[in-house]
């Protein structure tokens, strides 16, 4: 079954059931708002481990937001989620050993080279630093020749590509793309959906942002739609594009 | 360890990539300097006496250049959102931020001391004990500056919320400062350096402590 994803939620209610590992998401009611606006409304899903999902939505759907909460970047108002069996707000740390996120930004400084941006992400996660051991990962995403360049001078694509080599460089259980293409080049693209074969390989579970429905859905094994920070869409990914892309009027209700 | 050594290497490469930002804030100090010896005049007894407020207000002032500055870097890109998700911890992300601050600072007023001989005529019998007081004034002044500015950094005014938060704070390390300052240039009959180096020590020691408790809570949602 394509969908080993266990998306029997719908509108914030599903039944666990039995499990042996634990899901890589299992989130409740998630809710957050900026000022007085909700932005993600008592949002509930569940990602099995290993397995990888596409979440689609028009823009201000809530999509980053979901992605921010589950990597621990911000915290819910309401609901809660456990990531691997740990719980967001309660194991942050551990949440955050596990997962990687490749955000809206680039988390690069400016001033560095690409090879020294690497290099702080090693060290803090106490990973070899030395140039031998970061240009193979360099090359993985077609910079090694601008590896000793200042980001500063690198164009919006290769900063997307440097970002994807940074997240590589978590290896944690769960990995969440938000808008993994954007920016990127058509061999860009094709660097998007090798790398993300890598991540399926080495059994990681994977939830991806993104707008190209096709090329998501050939990806991922569910998939998901926010319209206005609710979930309105589940089921799997390859239902998606002939559904009618994003429109609203046409998205059946969620099962 | 491992992680404040982590985020010291950070900063020094942030640093090392920074010098005309270092220069433009010591530039800045100097020029303090200058228009506060054009609005005392020639009167040389005036300069001397006043000369180690002069260099303390010129870097409290340059100082908040310097700690908005640091931040920068960080948020331009979310960069410190970045390293919290590796996850570094926030402990060590503060100390590293706030050692780099400190050093230049340090670095800023002891740069500013001929500076200040050669303007106001000062004296400066004791220049290692100067040095010492320099880094424990710089000290008070980075610790609650830097968790200031990251306080600031999101705000659409931080250029004047940071002084705004920081001045008031800071008024004990300036007065220590000053004080034991004069005493070393201007001659400590009483022994009484003593007593304000020991106040710059208790306060830096609090606010070291304190604020690398308070930073993780301050750059979380």
């Amino acid at each position: 079954m394509p969908g080993a994803i266990l998306a029997s939620v719908a509108r914030g209610r599903y039944d666990a059931g039995p499990m042996t590992n634990p899901d890589a998401i299992d989130a409740r009611g998630l809710c957050r708002r900026y000022g007085r606006r909700w932005a993600l409304v008592d949002v509930s899903f569940r990602v099995a481990a290993g397995t990888s999902v596409m979440v689609a939505g028009r823009n201000g759907s809530g999509k980053s937001t979901l992605l921010r909460i589950v990597s621990t970047a911000i915290r819910a108002d309401r609901g809660t989620a456990r990531v691997l069996g740990h719980d967001i707000r309660a194991e942050r740390e551990t949440v955050r050993r596990r997962t990687a996120l490749l955000s809206h930004a680039s988390y690069l400084y400016e001033s560095l080279t690409a090879l020294e941006n690497l290099a702080i992400a090693a060290r803090f996660l106490g990973r070899e630093a030395r140039r031998a051991a970061l240009l193979p990962l360099l090359a993985e995403v077609e910079l090694a020749e601008r590896a000793d360049d200042a980001v500063s001078t690198f164009s919006a694509g290769m900063r997307k590509r440097l970002a994807l080599a940074r997240t590589l460089l978590q290896e944690g259980g769960l990995v969440l793309l938000d808008e993994p293409y954007g920016e990127l080049d058509p061999p860009g693209f094709r660097l998007v959906d090798r790398l993300f074969g890598t991540l399926r390989a080495r059994g990681c579970a994977v939830l991806m942002a993104t707008h190209l429905l096709e090329r998501g859905a050939a990806l991922c094994d569910e998939g998901i739609v926010l319209d206005g920070g609710r979930l309105r869409w589940q089921g799997p990914a390859r239902d998606l594009p002939s559904l009618g892309g994003l429109d609203p009027a046409t998205l059946p209700e969620g099962r | 360890m491992t992680q404040l050594l982590a985020a010291l290497r950070k900063e020094w490469l942030l640093q090392s990539r920074a010098f005309a930002a270092l220069l433009a804030v010591l530039v800045f100090g100097a020029t303090a300097l200058l228009l506060f010896s054009f609005a005392v005049g020639p009167n040389y007894d005036l300069l001397r006496g006043n000369a180690p407020g002069f260099l303390w207000l010129a870097l409290l002032l340059s100082s908040t250049l310097t700690l908005a500055e640091s931040f920068q870097a960080e948020m331009e890109h979310r960069a410190l959102e970045g390293q919290l998700l590796l996850p570094a911890t926030a402990t060590a992300v503060y100390y590293a931020k706030a050692l780099a601050n400190w050093a230049q600072l340090t670095v800023l007023g002891i740069a500013m001391v001929p500076l200040m001989v050669a303007l106001y005529d000062a004296t400066m019998p004791r220049p290692l004990a100067l040095l010492g007081i320099i880094a424990l004034g710089a000290a008070g002044l980075s610790a609650p500056g830097t968790l200031y500015a990251a306080m600031t950094q999101q705000a659409r005014s931080r250029q004047t919320l940071l002084p705004l938060l920081l001045f008031p704070l800071v008024v004990p390390v300036l007065i220590a400062a000053v004080k034991a300052t004069s005493l070393l240039m201007l001659g400590d009959p009483m022994g009484q350096v003593w007593s304000w180096t020991l106040l710059l020590v208790a306060f830096d020691a609090i606010h070291w402590s304190l604020c690398g408790l308070l930073f993780g809570r301050v750059v979380e949602d």
